[in-house]
């Protein structure tokens, strides 16, 4: 376990393969003197499940949506291995953000639906997703008929059914129960144990983070940055026994000294 | 270390127990007491409506008793059958149009920016002239009754479509239109899978409330237009009874055309449950 300035961390990246998607220097402000994000670097690579830990308005959205290509650096840049393409990426956002009108099965066929794929072509795959988020009985129903663990599942399975590169998640499951959340956070690390994939994930919660999470990348607000990096080594898979560890304890005791830091107290 | 089950309490006790047997029965009352309360309020007002006739002697040509009114609705029933068949004509065809129209214009306002800047003012006129002032003037310019008719009746009723479908186009959710960016979506796709279908409990609001207007228009259209070349209609029937001093046609008439505006808003209502009743709040129904 490493807490360590950010410049740190960048050496030990150095011996790794060239990262999957590196952020540069990225700065973003918003009408003209609102610094939400000030030259934040960060270099993901293939595998890794990063968190994004701070206080609220640090700039943890905004760095998402940057990624995300939804709005564009003020400057600094934003490089995808191998340039990027609609199928890169899968978004889960913090409400479950489901098309109402559609079922469990035509929500999850979205991606695939607008890169003009047929339904009756891309049943296998839909079903498979929905069977990693254990959903495959719900094909059918509509959003308002499940809970809302259940739907943030579909939303999950949505961004899975087109193997994405990198999956971004902004605080998916900030609005659940803390049972719901537990079993979802087990859940999708059992899942990214199947598949492989990795993964931006913003959470306020320093216990989610070290859970979840391989990095945690700490931000601090005014102007949004990235003040520290802790590297939570335990090994996966991590179930109910790593919760309850000393190496755990450890961790959390890391991450919310960090995050302590961040807020300035 | 063990977890005590808890006991389980007053085993015997009936899953439904007398109050909500009671809720049950209020249920029940409140379903019934819907029909019943206008029903009865309807039977009195008849009554009353024959009594004063009668306590005051009213002859049948200013007042006609209900009774007469419902004779005449038989016995003339031929020709206010067709007379309402021209009416409702016109008042579907105008629907119809108002409902490509509106549709059509939310959609080309929410595409372009320009389109809605230059001509959603000119729809707010429209809207706000009373119809019966314009009216006059489309009948010397358009020779085609039927054509002057529908233009009436469109002026009114295409407005509630118009901007209800334009605030529903709008007011796709905005996760799902990052979500829709994100994966690439065409603008096409965008409003064919995202924003009709956000749309659609709006637009059916206000089709229903195109409905009752669309009836107006065709009403006002016939005192204006007349006859020539249409065939009367239900409104041009009272206007040419009423100088007739035919007074029971001109009741049967206005009772026909307000259970024609009743059909039209139950049948719009039904149409826009059943479009609904899948996934939308306003058509859900919850267990109290
Ligand atoms: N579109 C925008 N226009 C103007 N300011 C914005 C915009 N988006 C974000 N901001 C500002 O940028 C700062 C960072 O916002 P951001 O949403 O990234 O914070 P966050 O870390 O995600 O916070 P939270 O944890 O509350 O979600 C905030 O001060 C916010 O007000
Ligand atoms: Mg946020």
């Amino acid at each position: 376990m490493t807490l360590q300035e950010t410049g740190v961390a960048a050496e030990t990246a150095a011996a790794q393969p060239a990262p999957l998607l590196s952020l540069d220097g990225v700065s973003k402000v918003f009408n003209g003197d609102l610094v939400a994000l000030k030259g934040m670097s960060l270099d993901v690579f293939q595998g890794d499940f990063v968190s994004l830990l701070g206080p609220s308005g640090c700039g943890k959205s905004t760095a998402l949506r940057l990624i995300a290509g939804l709005s564009h650096p003020t400057s600094g840049r934003i490089n995808w291995a191998g340039g990027q393409d609609a199928g890169d990426l899968g978004v889960v956002f913090q409400e479950p953000t489901l098309m109402p009108w559609a079922t469990v099965a035509q929500n999850v066929w979205l991606p695939w639906r607008l890169r003009g794929a047929k339904f009756a072509a891309m049943k296998p795959q839909i079903e498979e997703a929905l069977a990693l988020v254990g959903l495959e009985k719900f094909m059918d129903s509509y959003p308002r008929e499940l809970s809302g663990g259940m739907k943030m599942r579909v939303s999950i399975a949505r961004a899975l059914v087109t193997n994405p590169r990198l999956i971004l998640m902004d605080e998916p499951f900030a609005a659940l129960d803390e049972i719901t959340r537990h079993k979802l956070n087990n859940d999708l690390l059992a899942l990214r144990a199947k598949i492989g994939c990795t993964i931006i994930f913003v959470t306020h919660s320093v216990f989610e983070s070290v859970f979840l999470s391989s990095r945690i990348v700490v931000m601090a607000a005014r102007p949004g940055r990235v003040i520290h990096e802790v590297a939570v080594d335990a090994p996966y898979p991590r179930g109910e026994d790593f919760r309850t560890s000393t190496d755990y304890a450890a961790h959390c005791r890391a991450a919310s000294a960090a995050l302590h830091d961040a807020i300035g107290d | 270390m063990a977890i005590a089950e808890t006991a389980p309490t007053a085993a015997a006790a009936p899953i439904i127990d007398a109050e909500e047997a009671r809720r049950a029965r209020n249920r029940r009352r409140e379903r019934l007491g819907r029909w019943l309360m206008p029903l009865i309020v309807l039977v009195v007002m008849i009554f009353l409506w024959d009594r004063i006739c009668v306590w005051n002697n009213i002859p049948h040509y200013i007042l006609p008793r209900p009774g007469l009114v419902a004779e005449t609705l038989w016995v003339d029933r031929l020709i206010l059958f067709k007379a309402l068949l021209i009416t409702l004509r016109t008042t579907l065809l105008a629907l119809l149009v108002a409902v490509i129209g509106g549709v059509g214009l939310a959609v080309l306002f929410t595409q372009s920016r320009l389109f809605e800047m230059s001509f959603y003012p000119y729809a707010v006129i429209l809207q706000v002239t009373p119809i019966v002032a314009i009216a006059p003037l489309i009948f010397i310019y358009i020779q085609s009754k039927l054509i002057g008719m529908l233009l009436c009746a469109w002026i009114v009723a295409f407005f509630p479509v118009l901007s209800n479908t334009t605030l529903g186009l709008n007011s796709a959710d905005h996760n799902l239109r990052d979500l829709f960016s994100i994966y690439g979506a065409t603008r096409w796709q965008k409003l064919r899978y995202l924003q009709l279908p956000s749309a659609l409990p709006y637009f059916l609001g206000g089709l229903r409330i195109a409905g009752g207007l669309a009836l107006i228009g065709a009403v006002v259209a016939e005192y204006v237009a007349g006859t020539g070349g249409v065939g009367s209609g239900l409104a041009f029937t009272i206007l040419e009874s009423s100088y007739r001093l035919n007074i029971p046609r001109v009741f049967a008439a206005l009772i026909l055309i307000a259970a024609m505006g009743v059909v039209i808003f139950t049948v719009l209502s039904l149409f826009s449950h059943l479009l609904l009743r899948k996934w939308h709040e306003s058509a859900l129904k919850r267990e109290g």
